[in-house]
């Protein structure tokens, strides 16, 4: 899918500090019945926000504690942060198949230590650069890493379904070539 | 240079540069009706339909409920024939409910043969890490990645770190491979794994049975890692032999894939030995699979840990349970006990736990639950009596799903609910909002179903 391109994101900053916060926190499995990709706004956090365990305004930049994301490949995740109204993340690591869940939703995963993540938790207020992979906040103008490809994809707004159809030619000889012969042919079981 | 199991499986399958072709891909429908939704927008076809497979088992019922349109849940009801309408569409061949061959995406793909070694197998599911047991390398995938493979029958994918995971000496008697897998998590980490394709290798991961090696596997995202795998063998083709999904030269592709496993003086990024000797049986006291104990210690003291944010997590999940540091594991009182999920509910699982049930009786206030895997595994079971002997002791037998591993079905766990899982997360409300869960091997929840509370079953005679 096609997603909103993202440059700066700009603006105050919610704070989560919790460490290993999985997919189920962040969007309970009575939630992932829906059949669309919109609406999920309203379930996120939805047990801690219920109990009044945690309170997080919709901030553009949500702040967070290592190994956010973990577990579940539920995109629902995403599709809920980013609905609420979060649009970059900054934690010291996210949990992989969320990490790339995010990069294919427009929502932006920071990876900076603990440090500056508190840091920029204390300070408030934030403008992240994608181009310039900087975040700058009262407390510094902080670098960040980022893979090109995912960089070059997010900045554009592209649908990578579209950017892998451009190299249809290398997918055709590769079946062409015999070499897409493993497994078995499920349509014949 | 000598290589690995995964480089050699990696490197036949590039197409394109961080682009790799899918051999298999798993769809059920949690997590692909947006797939689907998307390519109807952008009007593009499947690619490879005969690659694809598909069964519907997150949202199913567990109480025998033959066809989607007689789910009660309305929620669910619409998920499941969205797959249906969705498959049929596409031409994506689906066991639905109903069918002899409906089953937990990662029971159904080796039962079937369908996951085979030297494989790329994807799945919309975290838990795809199962296949691995096979030697193929399988990776869980979000929506729009099920999407793009729906699409193009490619992964965009950077080549993971490599990290083996070597065990040495002997599991000892009662010690199983859940625990294990418990046992590793719980010393690397939630995290540990992270970034990483895991390769399970030594003596104890050899000795063990393909359904054990699955298990293994299946929980290698519990530590955060990106594919598990073992190295296949005369174990993994002797269980193959005979499924339907099997190449016509059956001898021939043995021959090839013996070729797979790790060469010697192949190297790993990462490298960790563990004794598999020194593991006992295992049970989590907290919110992670990576707080976990020997059932023989007790709940641990927060105030012990080093670091805040441990200590601060610590904290959190022991009020979440409504434990105390100090408290023996296995004097903690159970009410639930739910033998199922993806990790733990092929037939061995089922008989494993029956044999230790055996002529004995569910404790009073213990509501068990045995959930089969797949409707091939149930009826294993019961043309084995397996059904006759859980249900004399007192356990629910319940239809082929996922069933109370996640909640998203009629099996869940009430407010406060303390509950013995054969499953793999013991998040917060992960078997219902409230729940309380422990997870431990299909023995341990077996015996803890009899007693009422976890016991040390290498003393159950």
């Amino acid at each position: 899918m096609p997603m909103d391109p993202i440059d700066i994101v700009e603006g105050r900053v919610a704070v989560l500090d919790r460490s290993d916060v999985d997919t189920d926190q962040i969007i309970p499995k009575q939630f992932l019945k829906r059949v669309e990709r919109t609406g999920f706004g309203e379930f996120l956090f939805y047990d801690w926000f219920r109990s009044g365990e945690i309170e997080l305004e919709a901030h553009p930049i949500l702040v967070t504690g290592r190994n956010f994301g973990s577990c579940s490949s539920r995109e629902h995740a995403v599709w809920a942060l980013k609905d609420y109204g979060f649009d970059a993340l900054i934690a010291p690591s996210f949990s992989d198949i969320f990490f790339t869940n995010c990069t294919k939703n427009g929502l932006l995963p920071i990876v900076l230590d603990e440090d500056r993540c508190k840091a920029v938790a204390g300070a408030g207020e934030a403008r992240i650069d994608l181009d310039d992979q900087t975040v700058n906040c009262a407390a510094g103008v902080f670098h960040f890493e980022i893979d090109e490809e995912i960089k070059h994809r997010l900045i554009n707004g592209l649908d990578d379904v579209a950017m892998t159809l451009q190299r249809a030619e290398a997918i055709d000889a590769f079946e062409a070539d015999g070499r897409a012969d493993r497994g078995p042919v499920t349509t014949a079981l | 240079m000598p290589k690995n199991l995964f480089e050699k499986i990696w490197e036949a399958h590039e197409v394109d540069d961080d682009l790799i072709y899918v051999d298999l891909h798993l769809v059920h429908e949690v997590t692909s009706p947006q797939a689907f939704d998307g390519l109807r927008l952008a009007e593009r076809p499947v690619r490879r339909p005969d690659k694809t497979l598909a069964t519907a088992d997150h949202n199913v019922p567990t109480d025998g409920t033959p066809a989607a349109r007689l789910i009660a849940d309305s929620l669910s009801r619409v998920q499941v024939e969205a797959l249906e309408t969705n498959c049929e569409e596409f031409g994506i061949p689906l066991y639905s409910l109903g069918s002899e061959r409906q089953g937990i995406v990662h029971v159904i793909g080796p039962e079937l043969g369908a996951t085979q070694p030297g494989m790329t197998i994807v799945c919309g599911d975290s838990h795809t890490a199962t296949h691995g047991a096979f030697g193929a390398l399988a990776i869980g995938i979000g929506t729009s990645e099920v999407e793009h493979v729906l699409a193009t029958q490619c992964l965009v994918q950077k080549r993971p770190k490599t990290m083996r995971i070597l065990y040495r000496g002997k599991l000892g008697a009662g010690v199983s491979a859940k625990d294990l897998i418990l046992a590793t998590i719980g010393r690397l980490g939630t995290a540990g794994m992270r970034g990483h394709a895991v390769e399970y290798a030594g003596e104890p991961i050899q000795a063990l049975s393909m359904e054990n090696r699955m298990t293994i596997c299946n929980m290698t995202i519990e530590g955060g890692g990106r594919a598990g795998m073992v190295a296949p063998d005369e174990t993994t083709f002797e269980y193959m032999r005979g499924r339907p999904g099997l190449p016509d030269d059956f001898e021939a592709a043995v021959e090839r894939w013996s070729e797979l496993p790790s060469e010697d003086g192949s190297s790993f990024d990462t490298e960790v030995e563990i004794d598999a000797g020194e593991l006992s049986p295992m049970v989590t006291w907290g919110t992670t699979p990576g707080m976990v104990v020997q059932v023989t210690d007790e709940v641990p003291d927060p105030e012990r840990l080093d670091s805040p944010a441990d200590r601060d997590s610590a904290e959190r999940a022991l009020a979440y349970m409504d434990l105390r540091p100090g408290t023996p594991m296995t004097e903690i009182p159970l009410e639930r006990v739910f033998i199922g999920s993806c990790t733990n509910s092929r037939i061995s699982d089922l008989r494993e736990a029956a044999a230790m049930i055996d002529g004995r009786r569910v404790a009073d206030d213990i509501r068990a639950m045995v959930v089969p895997g797949s409707a091939q595994v149930k009826a294993e079971a019961e043309s084995e009596g397996l059904d006759e002997v859980f249900q004399s002791a007192g356990f629910e037998w319940r239809g082929a799903g996922c069933s109370m591993c996640l909640g998203m079905n009629p099996d869940i766990l009430s407010p406060g609910e303390r509950c013995a899982s054969t499953s793999n997360r013991n998040f917060e409300g992960r078997q219902g909002a409230g729940g309380r869960t422990h997870l431990v091997s299909p023995k341990m929840a077996a015996a803890a179903a009899v007693k009422g509370h976890f016991v040390d079953i290498r003393e159950w005679t």
